[in-house]
């Protein structure tokens, strides 16, 4: 469904994307994890068409990206921070959305709206909500459509427990929808129950790009975190980052 | 493209800067036609403002607006609409909320106490300036990254536009005051929407006609339809080659 050849983006010094090319199908839920500023969340902009990229080209349904924008019909994002215009309500926001996307009633996916008790606030401006209130709009508008692919940016941060639970109920039911779901989290625990696949970026590298079974029967480590540190400590490089996330799983267990 | 327009235009009537330039407009305006006698003169206190004031609002909340709904544009880009259509859906509701502010607190009064040709002349000019300006300020935020940088450099063009460019034109006459200048003046004048604005409205007053040749000359060309239709096209210009440079540079932008 998505289908990325060689792309290439330099930020001034900085390579944000160094020759990366994948193929991503539909039932697939693609894990995309990796350290702070390594390419993961220019590399989702760069298949919304926010950033342009400087080489290579990226397809989505056979579609170019630097084409006609009707191809991002098919796509719901989910940004890491949303930011909406202040002085809009939450309730126009919604009736914008299905205004630009010309739906009828029975193609939209009120599940997550529901769930989220998102009515509620519909008289409320954007901007006298909290940064998790935002968080649930912001899912709540991904999902609204049906979309075939899911593009999710940190979906979890900032939720509370039970959001982030109904949240990831609603990607698994999404997943066994054969939907072709892209994720990026640190948090490796959050991601366990859900991926089909790891694409680990560094410095805007690719690292590599497997399947769960694999990862596991190649480091022998059924724990995500585990596996990914394991192959990590393989090639040698930020093994750093690996430790932090161990550190901060460990902190995550003595909250609960 | 309304659809969009009309939700930029619902977030920014809700915006006090709008709301307090209409009551500012419509305040000036009403006291000018009450304290004057005559109205003409009334006209040519308004002129200044609306050429000095005018552009400089205009070129400020745009800028602003622009880097305000930088979250809302990136939004939009997560859909399926186009570059082209989410910058000129701004433009068209920045435009029509900055349109109305004029036509209520100017227009109303005009059309009160002096409804006849220099009325006219003052709300149209008024209008292109508006438009042209908002498309400067839209070229200038969509070039420029950082706020801080976007907003000073809208600011420095109105600076050259208001005041920097009439004190450079005067130095260029005196320099060559032996030759014969009308013409060219006439094409510098085009060089400056404001410029192009003043010259418009004066002619159809009667002070022209303390100009001397130069201002014989204008009359003559401004007076009639062939300087009506030139001040339009000239106007046209100015707004549409910075907001289609806007597009273009929008277009290729990494959000």
């Amino acid at each position: 469904m998505i289908r990325i050849e060689h792309i290439n983006k330099k930020f001034r010094r900085l390579q944000a994307l160094d020759d990366i090319s994948a193929n991503f199908d539909k039932g697939q839920v693609i894990s995309l994890i990796g350290p702070n500023g390594s390419g993961k969340t220019t590399l989702i902009k760069s298949i919304l068409g926010m950033v342009k990229p400087d080489g290579g080209k990226i397809f989505v349904k056979d579609q170019p990206v630097n084409g006609d924008p009707a191809y991002r019909k098919d796509i719901g994002y989910m940004p890491q921070i949303g930011r909406y215009p202040d002085n809009m309500k939450v309730g126009q926001l919604f009736e914008m959305m299905k205004k630009i996307r010309n739906v009828t009633e029975k193609e939209i996916d009120n599940n997550l709206v529901l769930q989220f008790n998102i009515p509620a606030i519909y008289e409320k401006p954007m901007r006298t909500l909290s940064g998790g209130t935002r968080q649930k709009v912001s899912a709540a508008l991904a999902f609204l459509f049906n979309p075939a692919i899911l593009i999710l940016d940190e979906p979890t941060a900032g939720l509370d427990p039970l959001s982030s639970e109904i949240l990831k109920d609603k990607i698994i039911s999404e997943k066994k929808k054969n939907k072709l779901i892209l994720i990026t989290s640190h948090v490796l625990s959050d991601l366990e129950e859900l991926t089909t696949h790891i694409m680990y970026l560094q410095e805007g590298k690719m690292q590599f790009l497997k399947d769960l079974g694999t990862l596991q029967e190649e480091t022998g480590e059924i724990k995500l975190s585990k596996a990914i540190a394991k192959v990590m400590r393989g090639y040698e490089t930020d093994n750093k980052w690996i430790d932090q996330i161990f550190l901060a799983e460990k902190k995550d267990e003595r909250i609960y | 493209m309304l659809k969009l327009s009309r939700y930029v235009l619902y977030d920014i009537l809700r915006n006090k800067i709008v709301i307090a330039y209409t009551l500012f407009l419509f305040i000036v305006s009403f006291s000018m036609f009450r304290m004057e006698e005559n109205s003409s003169k009334a006209i040519l206190s308004l002129l200044n403002i609306v050429l000095i004031v005018l552009p400089l609002i205009s070129l400020i909340f745009t800028t602003i607006h622009y880097y305000n709904s930088y979250e809302f544009i990136e939004l939009m880009l997560s859909q399926p609409l186009s570059r082209t259509r989410i910058l000129l859906s701004e433009f068209g509701g920045v435009c029509i909320s900055l349109l109305s502010a004029f036509w209520i607190g100017v227009g109303v009064p005009v059309l009160l106490f002096s409804a006849d040709d220099t009325g006219f002349a003052l709300l149209f000019t008024g209008t292109a300036l508006t438009i042209v300006f908002t498309s400067i300020a839209f070229l200038a935020s969509v070039r420029s990254k950082d706020k801080a940088r976007g907003i000073g450099f809208a600011l420095l063009l109105w600076f050259y536009f208001a005041l920097i460019y009439d004190g450079l034109v005067l130095l260029i006459l005196f320099a060559f005051s032996d030759y014969p200048m009308e013409k060219f003046t006439l094409l510098l004048s085009a060089l400056n929407p404001i410029d192009l604005g003043r010259i418009f409205i004066m002619l159809k007053m009667d002070i022209s006609a303390l100009m001397g040749y130069t201002g014989a000359l204008y009359k003559d060309f401004f007076g009639s339809g062939k300087g009506v239709l030139f001040t339009t096209v000239i106007m046209l210009l100015w707004a549409a080659i910075p907001l289609w440079l806007a597009v273009k540079s929008f277009r290729k932008k990494d959000m």
